[in-house]
């Protein structure tokens, strides 16, 4: 096992640090003071009592328990009012907003979901904006049956890594514009299965954390989408700049090489 | 008599001469004795020379339930299922014997890391499928607490198989089975090809059969220690040495159309301490055999295929070393981030590795040609020779490349027909097979190690069912043939 200290130090374990809510997760890159002595006293209890650190793989096992009931399929939605509206019934029970063909965004009011998603049986959905939910990979398959689907907003959502994106190929004939900002768990291996979208018209791959190298991901994502618009780091970003330049350039970028 | 010792004892100057005095005639020599006592107690306190309880805790344990020998990703695979597949926590005791505790010539770790469902038998596709369903949960699997997740550095970019005029109705055949097993292949044209991968000289090629999904390459070393890791918090017990003998008794036995049978058991695995003499006699129930490449000589010491050729008792397990070469090189030019694991009809295969331009690949060279797997030296003409001619043809960016490194690791290859041993033996009974996969044992290991344990545990498979791998096909001559060798 690794030593208390390294595991803490080893960044961004979404599992361990999940208490606080599932969209705190994606902001916060270090955990905080307290944070950090408070999990040093629970992981000192672990280490030396049994019946802790079965409490902790308890709680642990209810979190992840949590999300998997989230992002369950509701089979007789979908076989009552048809795909779409199994669709938007799932992004609106995450959080997110739908948009159906010729009608405005639909989000989900604090009374639950309006009535009148239940009469949209025919009508395609257009755009999903599902930033900050939190969808997984078995979660997907309710997007993947939006066959008309052109707009896709994935930003911040935690769950969401490589896995997931090598299934969006089915979402190839329609997909124009997808957002995947922000997204923890994405890196450059999952960005090389975007190929299949030929459709594609704007791409957003800005703050991935976990992708190794922005400027020459996003050149070689260019390459591979050539009809797309790819939005994302700065191709200089990483590079190492000249000593006039670095005294300008620490001045106006706030991203850090 | 009193009065006489009562005289004796008060006499003076009694103590001063010592016991001896007091018997006179007797042969008995205190002096030598006492001092031989007081020798003894003396190296018993602390400073002296001896220790009733010597240090063993460089052997192994005396008695293990099962001894699993070789640690490689098959053989942690099995302890994993096995603790985890246990009706009781605790309920069974496992040791896995590795004899290189630094994986230098384990194939796990030299391996290229591919996991493809593109095979032609349906329980291979099972197979891989459940693998690449645990990968893709493996911080479901193998979580520990308080330790930071894994991360496998999967790469979803798929599988592309070439096929010339030959193999194209082949193909499509395959291409049928894995689609009914639930596996996301597309089957595509020449110009197909060509407008997706430009890059690429679709001259020869008839037919592609291309990996949507679940398909790609990974990191081996971090599975390896994921499995590591996860096993020993379950309480499976590692050993560092090297199985040297196995001790056991032989039943004889009479089938009932009156043939003899002789059913042989293991009872003693003896294991020998690495740099030197010393070894254990581990007391077991249940052997098994995921030693790799070296399974054949395992099984060789249980006295498996000694006997005249032609019977049980003679049949050998043949899974044999083979060398094979992985070589890294760079070209500038080449294919972008999109490019597959690209499999030639003539043998040869890339793969991009990283995002500088860098790219792996080799050739599994013809039987005739086999190198010599004695050592892992790596042969460089054989890249020039029979690689990058054909790496050149179908890539024609590939003219101008670099070699940066190149190893080479073993195979452990099938000589009968290229797919894993899995099961118990059917004389040696308690000895049970999970090796000999041919270079897709990686990709296969969490299913087949699952598979093992419930052989193990039921005494029958369970979820997939691999009774064609079982080792009786050596014997019985059926043959579960694999075409889609890499």
């Amino acid at each position: 096992m690794a030593a208390p200290g390294a595991s803490l130090r080893l960044v961004a374990p979404v599992w361990n640090r999940g208490t606080s809510g599932i969209r705190g997760l994606s902001r916060s890159v270090d955990p905080e003071g307290s944070q950090r002595k408070g999990r040093t006293l629970l992981q000192f209890l672990a280490d030396h009592f049994y019946d802790v650190e079965a409490v902790r793989e308890y709680l642990l096992q209810k979190q992840v328990l949590k999300v998997l009931r989230k992002n369950r399929s509701s089979t007789y939605i979908k076989e009552r009012y048809g795909p779409y509206v199994a669709g938007a019934y799932f992004i609106l029970k995450q959080g997110g907003a739908v948009k159906f063909q010729d009608k405005e965004w639909m989000r989900p009011n604090g009374r639950g979901l309006s009535g009148e998603l239940w009469k949209l049986r025919e009508v395609p959905i257009e755009a999903v904006d599902a930033s900050g939910c939190a969808i997984t990979y078995q979660g997907l398959d309710n997007l993947l049956a939006l066959k008309e689907l052109q707009s896709l907003s994935l930003q911040c959502c935690p769950h969401v890594d490589d896995w997931c994106l090598s299934r969006l190929y089915q979402l190839a004939n329609s997909l124009r514009e997808l957002s995947l900002a922000g997204c923890p768990r994405i890196s450059e291996r999952g960005l090389a299965c975007l190929h299949h979208l030929q459709n594609l018209r704007r791409l957003d791959i800005s703050h991935l954390p976990a992708v190794s190298n922005p400027g020459l991901t996003q050149i070689l994502v260019e390459e591979m989408l050539p009809n797309c618009e790819v939005l994302g780091a700065d191709w200089a970003q990483g590079l190492k700049l000249g000593p006039e330049e670095q005294s300008r350039d620490t001045a106006s970028s706030p991203i850090p090489a | 008599m009193l009065r006489r010792a009562l005289r004796l004892g008060l006499g003076p100057g009694l103590l001063g001469r010592g016991l001896g005095a007091h018997r006179e005639g007797s042969t008995l020599d205190w002096h030598g004795k006492v001092s031989e006592i007081k020798k003894k107690i003396q190296s018993v306190l602390p400073g002296g020379a001896w220790s009733p309880l010597c240090d063993t805790s460089h052997l192994p344990p005396e008695h293990s339930d099962v001894v699993i020998v070789g640690g490689g990703v098959l053989g942690l695979s099995v302890a994993y299922w096995l603790k985890r597949l246990e009706k009781r926590q605790g309920a069974i005791r496992v040791l896995v014997v590795e004899r290189d505790h630094t994986y230098s010539q384990a194939s796990t770790v030299l391996s290229v890391g591919g996991i493809r469902q593109q095979f032609s038998l349906p329980e291979n596709i099972q197979l891989s499928l459940f693998s690449v369903e645990f990968l893709r949960n493996i911080n479901e699997y193998l979580a520990v607490v308080d330790d930071p997740p894994l991360d496998l550095q999967f790469n979803p970019s798929g599988y592309l198989f070439l096929a010339s005029e030959e193999g194209a109705t082949i193909m499509e055949n395959n291409v049928k089975v894995q689609r009914q097993e639930g596996a996301k292949v597309c089957l595509m044209s020449p110009e197909q090809l060509r407008k997706k991968f430009p890059w690429m000289n679709t001259e020869g090629v008839a037919l592609a059969s291309y990996g949507l999904e679940n398909e790609g390459w990974f990191d081996p070393w971090c599975l390896l220690q994921g499995l590591r890791r996860k096993v020993q918090s379950m309480g499976v017990l590692f050993c560092h040495g090297e199985v040297t003998r196995f001790v056991s008794s032989s039943n004889h036995m009479e089938t009932a159309i009156g043939e003899k049978v002789t059913l042989k058991r293991i009872h003693e695995v003896h294991v020998k301490v690495d740099h030197s003499q010393e070894y254990q006699p581990v007391e077991c129930a249940i052997v098994v055999n995921a030693a790799g490449a070296w399974s054949g000589r395992i099984a060789e010491l249980a006295g498996i295929g000694k006997g005249p050729s032609g019977t049980l008792q003679g049949t050998k397990l043949p899974v044999e070393p083979r060398k094979r070469y992985v070589y890294l090189w760079h070209c500038p030019q080449g294919p972008g981030l999109e490019a597959p694991l690209v499999a030639d009809p003539s043998g040869a295969y890339f793969r991009r590795e990283g995002l500088g331009n860098n790219y792996l690949g080799g050739c599994s060279p013809a039987e005739e040609e086999e190198p010599d797997p004695g050592n892992l030296e790596v042969d460089h003409d054989f890249f020039q020779e029979k690689v990058w001619p054909h790496l050149a043809q179908r890539v024609p960016a590939f003219e101008t490349l670099k070699v940066r490194r190149a190893w080479a690791g073993y195979y452990d290859y099938n000589t009968f027909d290229q797919n894993g041993v899995v099961g118990p033996h059917p004389l040696v009974v308690n000895m049970y097979f999970a090796t000999g996969f041919s270079g897709h044992g990686l990709q296969q290991a969490p299913a087949v190690g699952r598979a093992v344990a419930e052989m193990m545990l039921e005494g029958h498979f369970q979820t997939i069912n691999l009774s064609p791998f079982l080792f009786s096909r050596f014997y019985l001559g059926e043959k579960a043939q694999e075409h889609c060798i890499i």
